[in-house]
């Protein structure tokens, strides 16, 4: 599959065109990350696979344990058993995918009919059947959600992704032939960490980093994955849609990246109980775990509000369950809780996505997973991305412990007052450490509150990002009369802003985010300071741009025009949230 | 079970008032107690005398002026002070407190933080940024998140009376509600339970204004026609304001909600009837304020609350109207004259 890379890269079409600098960053000067631990075989998620069988049957029990206690009763069990067989036949006849194994179909008839064998048995001798079918249903969903870390395969597609890139980097922005093979460029160059990540560093030695980025993009998963690698941290677990492993391309890199399968067609009670346990476990064992908590990519453009609460729950279970078996332990394993934004300029599903949105709007409706685009289009994205600019950013959040107080570099949790909190108290009763499902369920939603500000502190502007705002706006403002589908089904032509306008609308709700950023409610990129027309030239260049139909152009007269409304709208909604409206 | 509880660790009530005093009898009945008084004067004079306010204290009652000993006795406060003096007192609370602490608070105002130099009147515009309830203030000034709340019909007088009456103790979590009612649950003392905390605070301090303009119809010499009338578009009004401030509607139909309304509306004991009944009978508010021991929490509220009704767009005429009377010189039949004549007539809309 490296061919169809290579391939791409003598593409006569795209091969050493000439670049101009759009986005106009300081080339980073940083030193790249010493790994923090040294070889692989001392990384949790290393351990975790060597240890695999083991690991499945931990998981594999204690599910088993949960689900009981959930469906205490003979019948309650039953009706679950039976539900769950039923919802999974119909997934099968409904939406099958390439990843699904070839048995499914058998195994889940098989469980039909041992069901209702068993109820023509005896009590005694049927609950045993039962208790034996959900170990089955259990073990299955284990086996299939666990990621496979391989050090060779991590190794080797580590070294080709740096490998490949930086060739591509160096070819497409040094003009000469030779630079091909030149290392003036890295990633780095390409995409900007910033934020706490010296605090990162040190408290993934002290304890287990659960990182929770936000979600826009597929590509999301890859990029996180050589984050985490360049900032010198070992691998993580991660939480990946099963619908990426339809890509053959994702599918190779998330499997040697340690990613476990989360598959949400899947809703069935044994399912997502097993799933989390699977996290939870891990988290425990200390292996560094991410997962994107909004569950699935942001259809709107707009940064997560709401956050799926599962997944987020097992770092408050584990955290606890890890004071609950040291209990007299003056330091106990603490669980580091990371945001993280990921921020572009250009999203590749965007249309798509927006559409989606757009659809279900006002109704709570799932969703299909669809994903058009496949290996080649991916590739020639990712060449496009690297030969033309468009500059990516990932900020990464402060550490938060799982109540969502900040931490501090020595992993002590602080107050707002500066004082020191023990989180151990938070699951105190009376005096005992004790296990409440409902107090838990509660924190998890104040700790996905706190996520989701973070976001918005974190979330970095992008020229682009506020072109599209207040382009969108402006015009929003010219049809006061529209609503939103009233004003997305104006035809593109009667669209146009006047330069000048637009210019000083533009220059207000800049000012109004360096306000925001000086309380510390948002971050900007640096290229968003200086002379305002270059600014707004490069937000106007840059807002979704490898896209056909471009969200916003220049006409002849210099105006402001778009080409898609839609899409433009997509990329307004990044900045929504800030109440930057009233500036227009 | 009175002796063994007795011997588990002290529960803590923060402000000697008149509510606080008879929480704490109730809660001595099962349990412990260390009531604190800001007044060192207090302090000594219960342990000298055992009556307080006129009641008798329970022996199991210890007063103390000591913030840091009472929160490092107790897992589980009582915060029973005046909503002006809150935020104040849980600022001083604070740095003793835990997380493993639970402090359900039975305080009906609401808190309103505004720029320096600023009033309710000559501020902007009054949003839930400026204005927040007790629950809200103790998780903005202390590590505490396991937070409740009492409300409901809970006339002092004939709690201390040991009458039957009933509380609801509300918060997101179940732990603090059973908690909360293990310690105030007697065979004279019903506890209801409800989740949602803000819904039920809003309900407690909304019913205040109405309170008020109960005791004025009163003064005016007004029957049963009247009062019936002021307390089912009162209930409206508040489900209105309610909502608009971040409760359910739920909250305003129960114990707390309409289960106060009618009690403080027919209750001349109450602080906020008083307000109303002098007001109709001719005093003018400093005065009438200026005799009270304790704070009547709804005039305040009235205040806040016709702001917010601005701010949110809410028709809120009783409370509109009850300002125009307290700060705008408006007399009472002026206002009621305006309510009777207004042209509105749909009874219920929002179910």
């Amino acid at each position: 599959m490296w061919n169809a890379n290579a391939a791409i890269n003598f593409d006569p079409l795209f091969g050493f065109t000439i670049v101009m600098e759009i986005l106009a960053e300081k080339k980073n000067k940083n030193k790249p990350y010493k790994p923090i631990l040294g070889g692989i075989p001392d990384w949790p998620v290393y351990q975790l696979s060597k240890n695999r069988k083991e690991f499945l049957e931990e998981v594999t029990r204690k599910s088993i344990d949960r689900i009981l206690e959930l469906r205490p009763s003979r019948k309650q069990l039953i009706d679950e058993l039976e539900a769950t067989a039923y919802r999974e036949q119909n997934r099968i006849k409904r939406n099958r995918w390439r990843v699904d194994p070839k048995d499914d179909s058998r195994f889940w008839s098989d469980v039909k009919k041992d069901l209702i064998e068993s109820s023509a048995k005896a009590t005694e001798e049927s609950d045993k059947t039962h208790e034996e079918i959900l170990k089955r249903i259990v073990m299955r969903y284990a086996n299939e959600i666990a990621g496979n870390f391989k050090p060779n395969s991590y190794r080797v597609t580590r070294e080709l992704i740096k490998f490949w890139f930086s060739r591509l980097l160096n070819g497409a922005r040094v003009k000469k032939f030779g630079a091909f093979f030149r290392n003036q460029y890295t990633l780095r160059d390409k995409i900007q960490i910033v934020g706490k990540v010296k605090l990162l560093r040190k408290l993934a030695k002290k304890g287990t980093v659960v990182m929770v980025p936000t979600h826009f993009s597929n590509l999301d998963s890859i990029l996180i994955g050589w984050v985490i690698h360049s900032l010198g941290l070992p691998a993580f677990i991660y939480g990946a849609g099963l619908n990426l492993f339809n890509i053959k391309i994702f599918a190779y890199f998330m499997n040697s990246l340690g990613a476990y399968k989360v598959d949400r067609r899947k809703k069935n009670l044994p399912y997502l109980e097993t799933l989390k346990m699977y996290s939870n476990v891990a988290i425990q064992k200390g292996a560094h775990s991410l997962f994107f908590p909004g569950g699935t990519r942001s259809r709107s453009g707009l940064i997560e509000k709401q956050l799926k609460l599962g997944l987020l729950s097992t770092a408050i279970e584990a955290q606890r369950n890890l004071y609950m078996e040291n209990p007299d332990a003056v330091e106990v394993r603490k669980i580091f809780v990371v945001p993280v934004t990921l921020n572009y300029n250009f999203v590749l599903e965007a249309p798509d996505l927006i559409e989606d949105y757009l659809h279900v709007k006002g109704q709570d409706k799932y969703f299909q997973e669809q994903d058009k685009y496949g290996s080649v289009q991916l590739l020639k994205f990712l060449f496009k991305f690297f030969t033309k600019g468009s500059n990516i950013s990932v900020s990464i959040g402060p550490a938060l412990d799982v109540l969502g107080n900040y931490v501090d570099e020595e992993g002590h949790s602080i107050d707002n007052q500066g004082r020191l909190i023990h989180t151990k108290d938070y699951f105190i009763s009376s005096g005992q450490i004790s296990m409440d499902m409902q107090r838990e369920d509660e924190y998890t939603r104040m700790l996905s509150q706190k996520i989701v500000s973070e976001y918005h502190k974190i979330n970095r502007v992008f020229a682009s990002h506020l072109a599209a705002f207040v382009a969108f706006e402006m015009w929003q403002r010219k049809f006061p009369k529209l609503d939103l589908f009233g004003l997305l089904r104006l035809p593109e032509e009667d669209l146009e802003l006047d330069y000048a306008e637009f210019r000083e609308t533009f220059k207000r709700v800049r000012k109004r985010i360096y306000e925001l950023h000086d309380q510390e409610k948002v971050y900007f990129a640096t290229h968003l300071k200086g002379k305002v027309e270059n600014v707004l030239k490069l937000g106007i260049e840059n807002v979704g741009i490898f896209h056909l139909k471009r969200p916003l152009l220049l006409n002849k007269k210099g105006n402001i025009i778009t080409k898609d409304l839609t899409v433009l709208y997509y990329y307004h909604n990044r900045l929504v949230g800030y109440d930057l409206e009233q500036f227009i | 079970m009175t002796s063994s509880s007795l011997s588990d660790k002290p529960v803590g009530v923060i402000g000697a008032g008149n509510f606080g005093s008879v929480i704490a009898n109730i809660l001595a009945i099962n349990r412990r107690v260390i009531l604190y008084a800001r007044d060192e004067a207090v302090v000594s004079s219960i342990l000298k005398t055992r009556v307080h306010r006129g009641y008798p204290m329970s022996p199991h009652v210890e007063p103390t002026s000591d913030l840091a000993y009472l929160a490092s006795q107790c897992d589980v406060i009582f915060p029973m002070v005046p909503s002006a003096h809150f935020r104040d007192m849980m600022k001083k609370l604070s740095p003793y407190l835990h997380p493993y602490h639970i402090l359900i608070h039975g305080t009906k105002g609401f808190d309103i933080t505004l720029p320096e130099g600023e009033t309710i009147e000559s501020v902007s515009k009054l949003t839930r940024e400026q204005v927040k309830t007790m629950s809200e203030v103790i998780k903005e000034e202390s590590v505490v998140v396991r937070v409740g709340c009492l409300a409901g019909p809970n006339l002092a007088k004939e709690l201390a009376q040991r009458q039957p009456g009933a509380t609801v103790v509300a918060s997101h979590f179940n732990e603090v509600i059973q908690i909360g009612k293990k310690l105030l649950r007697n065979d004279r003392f019903q506890v209801y339970e409800n989740n949602d905390i803000v819904g039920v605070e809003i309900a407690g301090v909304l019913k205040n204004i109405i309170a008020i303009a109960s005791g004025a119809l009163s003064g005016l010499g007004y029957g049963e026609n009247a009062k019936g009338l002021l307390i089912s578009r009162g209930a409206v009004e508040m489900v209105y304001l309610g909502r608009a401030l971040g409760g359910d509607l739920k909250a305003f139909l129960g114990v707390a909600g309409i289960g106060d309304l009618v009690t403080t509306c027919n209750s001349p004991m109450s602080r906020n009837f008083t307000v109303g009944y002098r007001l109709a009978k001719g005093e003018n508010l400093d005065a009438i304020l200026a005799d009270m021991t304790e704070i009547a929490e709804g005039v305040n509220t009235v205040r806040i609350a016709k702001k917010c009704a601005d701010h949110y767009k809410v028709r809120a005429l009783i409370t509109d109207r009850l300002y125009k009377v307290l700060f705008e010189g408006m007399t009472v039949e002026e206002a009621l004259e305006f309510l009777m004549r207004y042209p509105l007539n749909v009874d219920i809309d929002f179910l």
